[in-house]
């Protein structure tokens, strides 16, 4: 295992990237470029506004919302996101009497080809800790209060499965294209710290 | 394996203070660091649980200071050694070499 130099800070960890990335490109293992793109990638074209597709055309298509409840991965993958980090998703659905939150409580695990990569604080242990044992207090934090009537379920993530809830569609946007719908779709409503946001 | 990183429930740990706007990514080192992640898996051949595996290995405190691609650099080294792609040795020399201005 890296060895933790017990008792002395670790190396800066840039130079630690540095060092393992000069090395593997010298031996021929890695491209600088390939990293280039991937990077891009994640900062510009895999993120939310993929699972707000998603959550849009469930709205709008009652078929398709059966079928993403029903096989989620399938169902992801018709509208073109798939891949690395989202090879076996399940879709929960919130309703006026049932709210999902997700969490990974031993890592990070998080949906990327639907949410690209996860933000500080769902990798921080704050909220990995607090999720499953107090979520109502969690969800205060970003401003969102349930009844106390609405059950509240919580769905920790693993390396295999990957969860995405899908939120109520808020009132007063019966009129709306699945276009504009998708932009009400945040991040924080697909994780479940919040609901969409409304009209 | 029951250790640090288990932190469902745990206490104390304060409030989540999420951040607004935030970036993809905060730091130049952490897109290397992520970049790295999926290069080194087409190499290595190891498995998402052995990467968890090497992470979870990580002395607590160092688990609770480190930040998530901190916690990555873990693993990675620990991968590349195993498999035998670099020695501790030849990294540890490399950052020598660079902490001392030499590129």
């Amino acid at each position: 295992m890296a060895k933790p130099h017990a008792g002395t800070p670790e190396p800066d960890p840039a130079i630690r990237v540095r060092a393992l990335e000069s090395i593997l490109t010298e031996k021929g293992l890695i491209d600088p470029k390939a990293l280039d793109a991937l990077v891009e990638t994640f900062e510009t074209k895999i993120g939310p506004r993929n699972g707000a597709k998603v959550v849009a055309k469930a709205w709008v298509d009652a078929e398709y919302k059966k079928r993403l409840l029903a096989d989620a991965t399938a169902a992801i993958k018709e509208l073109g996101f798939s891949g690395l980090q989202g090879e076996d998703m399940v879709v929960v659905e919130n309703t006026p009497d049932v709210h999902n939150l997700i969490v990974c409580t031993l890592c990070s695990c998080y949906p990327w080809p639907t949410l690209g990569l996860p933000p500080v604080w769902y990798k921080a242990a704050p909220f990995r800790a607090r999720a499953v044992s107090e979520p109502r207090s969690v969800m205060k934090e970003f401003g969102t209060e349930l009844p106390e009537t609405t059950e509240v379920r919580v769905w920790d993530t693993t390396a295999e499965l990957r969860y995405l809830v899908l939120p109520e569609r808020p009132p007063g946007t019966e009129k709306m294209t699945e276009e504009q719908l998708a932009a009400l779709v945040t991040r924080d409503s697909m994780i479940g710290v919040t609901k969409a946001k409304a009209p | 394996m029951n250790g640090i990183h288990d932190l469902g429930g745990m206490h104390g740990l304060g409030p989540i203070n999420p951040e607004q706007n935030e970036p993809v990514f905060h730091e130049d080192w952490e897109k290397r660091a992520f970049g790295l992640f999926a290069a080194t898996f087409v190499f290595t051949g190891y498995t998402v649980d052995e990467f968890r595996h090497y992470i979870e290995k990580i002395p607590p405190a160092h688990y609770l200071e480190g930040s998530y691609y901190e916690h990555w650099l873990y693993s990675f080294e620990g991968a590349l050694i195993k498999y035998g792609h670099i020695t501790r040795d030849e990294l540890d020399a490399r950052i020598a070499q660079l902490q001392s201005g030499g590129h």
